[in-house]
């Protein structure tokens, strides 16, 4: 089947077998590797991307339910120019990565929790995460980086 | 004469990543994101069962589905091996390792073993595919639980007489130890279990093997952490010569020691590459990789303390029964030795015993996990510490004052043969209750107890003290460990000036391309920005013993350090030639190379590296190039230490266990970035905790994991953890020229004992001694119950 979708602000297509999931449409069709897959489970949320500007598991929507509509992924943040997004910004700045594998899952669920919080604390940061898993970082570091992204971007979002 | 001019000090500064950009912005490539044209996908069928003997395989429907190109039994194989599956590590003459290969041939010994592999034109296909695939198995009893395994009633192994791998016994003064227990004022006497674990670092295992078939030769891009390793053994095992091999471990997302291995699926696309000249690509689903990815840890421990009625202790005896799982994986048999010196923690003793017995279970092999045979050691010395201290109705904080090693006793010389090289333990311990309020937390506990708040407080304490950098080679000689513990580093000064380091270390999320490039830049005076860092790639660091067991730093990076001060040395010859002095008259500050007392007299390192680049003028009998080669071989292990406090809150009505504040007090030795410093105690800390509080491969009682998934295994999320109370004491090592002990463990090491002595604590005024791990809310909840019921 066809879908058609805007990736990034980029209009992209592809046909697909319908059992086609969104974390694979992007991977290997987009050539876009920059989603991970850390399960088969939806548990540890490597995958996630915003779908129009809402986080979701990329392994737990079919390609064919982003069909006409707009997915973000880590490599969509960074300005043309390879400026940081401030996010991106605060994790390097406060180490919240370290092999980076469940990286762009949680910068991309950390879009939300930014998104929808009009003020932050850490309780909330914690419970946004809740369904990204790290295993490198005990989550100190990542929740400081949200933090301060939100101080550095105010009302920005 | 010094110079008033000071060039800017590197070493010991936060420094954000270089590696986080690419990281960041999902541009650097793990092995699943390399596209290779017209690679084959590897799918395994895995066996159901824990022990049986295949009777039939039928792979005739599976063979005519879409897109299959060949599939293949372990008979169909056993042509393409040299050898076994590898262990590196036989710890005794006498110790028993069945043979095993890629693929069963006619028994298999765990469940998610590899029976068939399908090889397909795509991973849908395969996996379709691999569905189809008939296998017939006759089932027998599973050996499952240690204390069954030993007595040999069952067998895990068919052929084999017995369970028991190995005995490995370290008395270095066994009447001392019966004296002190006949003596012994007191005694304690525990039984711990260490539970099994799945590592689960967040990439699944992958890789991808490009062939030559004309050439011969074949690239080997896999997500571990040992490249230089696995090249020696690929070639080994397959039968290929090691020039023919080149292993580059991409982007590594998380290891834990669990990429720390060679797996049957490396072998199998090497095979299959050159079997059927294609390349061929396998990546592991998070179910099967619960499975065929090695388990951590896996021991019954009894352990023993004698002491005075003073309550310092005399002597320290271990009985240890460790899972070996079904097989000896690289290093399965040595996971246990790597504890059974420390077994006295940070503790002056005069007598000490420890015995290790191994064992096959029909299980996934276990292997080396974060800490590796330290955090087992740990755990069991720091809860008896705290059995001791209820005994004599003593503080958990003095109890283990009366009982360290003291700051002066310095170098070391431990009742298990080591030379721990510095630390200061009583500082470690009185930072670590004074950033907690120790005394506050005792009043609140006593208040919350005197009021009946059914909201339990529990204040634990561990003290630990481990090694790394597992070196000098001879000392693994000794051990009959097959490997040495040396690291090599080339450093080259290019024609611009820009620093190329070249090291044999393999990160997989240490940020070493940061640190590496810091230590060579302040040596030298110039920017980290201005030194790259190459590694992980044996065409390109042909020489390297990879990343474990805490080595990178107080190894790798001295060799870097040596490496750097001998270019050093060499551009200052260059430099003496070409201002016509002495090399003794000139000094080396700022990337400048002066003449002593009259500074304006000098020439830039980037002038030295341009000359020795045109060799146009050179001394007579140098050689071109500014470039130093070293591999180093440290005189003795490291030995970070410290002391770490959970504070844990019960729930009386439900049993859960959270953790509410953690201080940790850590001496790694001087600190090179003291943000990643930080960053690993944190998620060591985390993986502790996790081993206290959540995780355990769970089995059946046929030999089934019940908990292979990651919605069913519990890694800890963020809601979990606390925020992390860090700080630290200093005793660089004397070891290395940069003070450095390693810091990759520590975090695990300390965290699991203080997390259940603050749980134990919590209810000990009911009488509770005891909580296994994890202390889930069943179990505590049991405990408080039966507790409550005497």
């Amino acid at each position: 089947m066809r879908v058609e979708l805007t990736v990034n602000g980029q209009n992209k297509a592809a046909d697909v077998e319908p059992r086609t999931l969104l974390v694979h449409l992007l991977r290997e069709d987009f050539g876009m590797t920059g989603t991970n897959v850390g399960c088969d489970t939806s548990s540890c949320g490597a995958c996630t991307v915003l779908l129009d500007g809402e986080s979701v598991k990329s392994c737990t929507v079919l390609a064919a339910q982003a069909d006409g509509r707009s997915v973000t992924t880590i490599e969509g943040l960074a300005s043309a120019d390879g400026t940081l997004h401030p996010l991106q910004r605060a994790f390097q700045e406060n180490h919240a990565l370290q092999c980076g594998y469940c990286t762009p899952g949680m910068v991309m669920v950390s879009m939300s929790i930014l998104a929808e919080n009009d003020t932050l604390d850490e309780a909330t940061v914690r419970e946004g995460l809740e369904g990204n898993l790290c295993r490198c970082t005990g989550y100190h570091n990542i929740v400081k980086a949200v933090l301060a992204a939100k101080e550095e971007m105010g009302a920005e979002l | 004469m010094t110079d008033p001019v000071q060039q800017e000090q590197i070493i010991g500064k936060r420094r954000i990543r270089r590696e986080d950009p690419k990281l960041l912005s999902g541009e650097n490539r793990f092995a699943d994101d390399l596209v290779v044209p017209g690679a084959l996908h590897l799918v395994l069928v895995r066996s159901p069962h824990a022990h049986a003997r295949i009777q039939r395989i039928d792979v005739s429907a599976a063979k005519s589905m879409p897109g299959v190109v060949e599939v293949f039994s372990g008979k169909d194989l056993e042509s393409e091996w040299a050898g076994p599956m590898p262990c590196a590590w036989p710890v005794t003459a006498e110790m028993k390792n069945p043979a095993h290969y890629p693929l069963a041939v006619e028994y298999v010994h765990y469940a998610g073993e590899g029976v068939v592999a399908v090889v397909a034109r795509s991973q849908v296909e395969a996996v379709d595919a691999a569905g189809a695939v008939i296998v017939d198995y006759e089932e027998l009893a599973p050996v499952l639980e240690l204390e069954e395994a030993v007595k040999d009633t069952a067998l895990a192994h068919e052929d084999l007489e017995s369970n028991t791998s190995f005995v490995w016994a370290l008395e270095p003064n066994p009447e001392a130890v019966d004296a002190a227990f006949r003596d012994a004022a007191v005694t304690v006497s525990e039984r711990f279990v260490q539970q099994r674990l799945i590592p689960a670092a967040m990439e699944p295992r992958a890789m991808v093997v490009v062939p030559s078939p004309m050439g011969g030769d074949y690239t080997v891009y896999s997500s571990t952490q040992i490249p230089h390793v696995l090249r020696v053994m690929l070639a080994l095992t397959a039968g290929i010569s090691e020039t023919k091999l080149r292993v580059i471990a991409p982007s590594v997302g998380g290891g834990f020691g669990s990429k720390l291995d060679v797996y049957a699926e490396e072998l199998l696309c090497l095979a299959l590459a050159r079997r059927m000249r294609q390349p061929v690509r396998f990546t592991e689903e998070r179910g099967e990789g619960t499975m065929a990815t090695i388990h951590g840890r896996g021991q019954v421990q009894h352990i023993e303390l004698a002491a005075n009625a003073d309550g310092k202790v005399t002597a320290v005896r271990v009985k240890l029964l460790a899972d070996m799982g079904a097989y000896l994986q690289l290093v399965t048999p040595g996971v246990p030795l790597l504890g059974a010196f420390l077994y006295h923690g940070v503790y002056d003793v005069g007598a000490y015993s420890f015995t290790c017995t191994g064992l096959f279970t029909n299980k996934t092999p276990t292997d080396a996990y974060r800490g590796a045979g330290r955090p087992e050691a740990t755990y069991a010395i720091e809860r008896a510490m705290d059995s001791l201290a209820r005994r004599l109705e003593l503080d958990p904080a003095e109890i283990r004052r009366r009982n360290f090693i003291a700051a002066d006793k310095f170098p070391y010389e431990s009742v298990a043969g080591l030379v721990f090289d510095s630390g200061s333990y009583h500082a470690n311990l009185e930072k670590a209750l004074d950033k907690a309020g120790y005394s506050d937390l005792r009043r609140e506990q006593e208040q919350r107890r005197a009021a009946g708040n059914p909201r339990r407080l529990g204040i634990g304490v561990s003290c630990y003290v481990e090694m790394c950098g597992l070196a000098p080679s001879r000392v693994l000689a000794s051990l009959n460990y097959g490997a040495g513990g040396w690291e090599a580093a080339t450093v080259r000064i290019l024609p611009t000036s820009k620093v190329q380091v070249v090291t044999g270390t393999a990160p997989h999320g240490q940020g070493h391309e940061t640190s590496w490039s810091m230590i060579v830049a302040d040596k030298l005076g110039i920017s980290p920005d201005d030194v790259e860092v190459l590694h992980s790639d044996t065409a390109i660091a042909p020489y390297g013993m990879d990343t474990y067991g805490s080595r990178s730093l107080s190894v790798g990076g001295t060799a870097i350090y040596l490496a750097t001060e001998r270019v050093i040395e060499k551009a200052m010859k260059i430099a003496a030639h070409q201002m016509e002095v002495a090399e003794e008259d000139l000094e080396y500050v700022g990337a400048t190379f002066r003449v002593k007392g009259s500074p304006e007299q000098q020439l830039p390192l980037a002038a030295i590296a341009f000359e020795a680049f045109t060799a146009h003028n050179l001394p007579d009998g140098l050689e071109p190039n500014l470039e130093a080669s070293i591999s180093w071989d440290p005189p003795n292990f490291t030995f970070p230490n410290g002391t770490h406090i959970a504070v844990v809150e019960i729930d009386e009505e439900t049993g859960r266990v959270q953790l509410v504040r953690y201080i940790a007090v850590d001496d790694c030795g001087n600190q090179i970035n003291p943000l990643i410093v930080e960053g690993q105690v944190h998620g060591g800390i985390t993986q502790g905790v996790a081993q206290a509080l959540y995780e355990e491969a769970l089995y059946d009682s046929s030999g089934q994991l019940l908990n292979a998934s990651l919605a069913d295994y519990l890694v800890p999320s963020a809601c979990e953890m606390p925020s992390f109370e860090l700080d630290s004491t200093v005793t660089p090592s004397p070891t290395n020229p940069l003070g450095v002990k390693g810091v990759g463990e520590a975090g695990t090491i300390g965290s699991a004992p203080a997390v259940i002595n603050a749980v134990v604590d919590a209810l000990s005024d009911l009488g509770v001694t005891d909580c296994p791990m994890p202390a889930t809310p069943e179990r505590v909840y049991q405990l408080i119950q039966q507790a409550s019921s005497k």
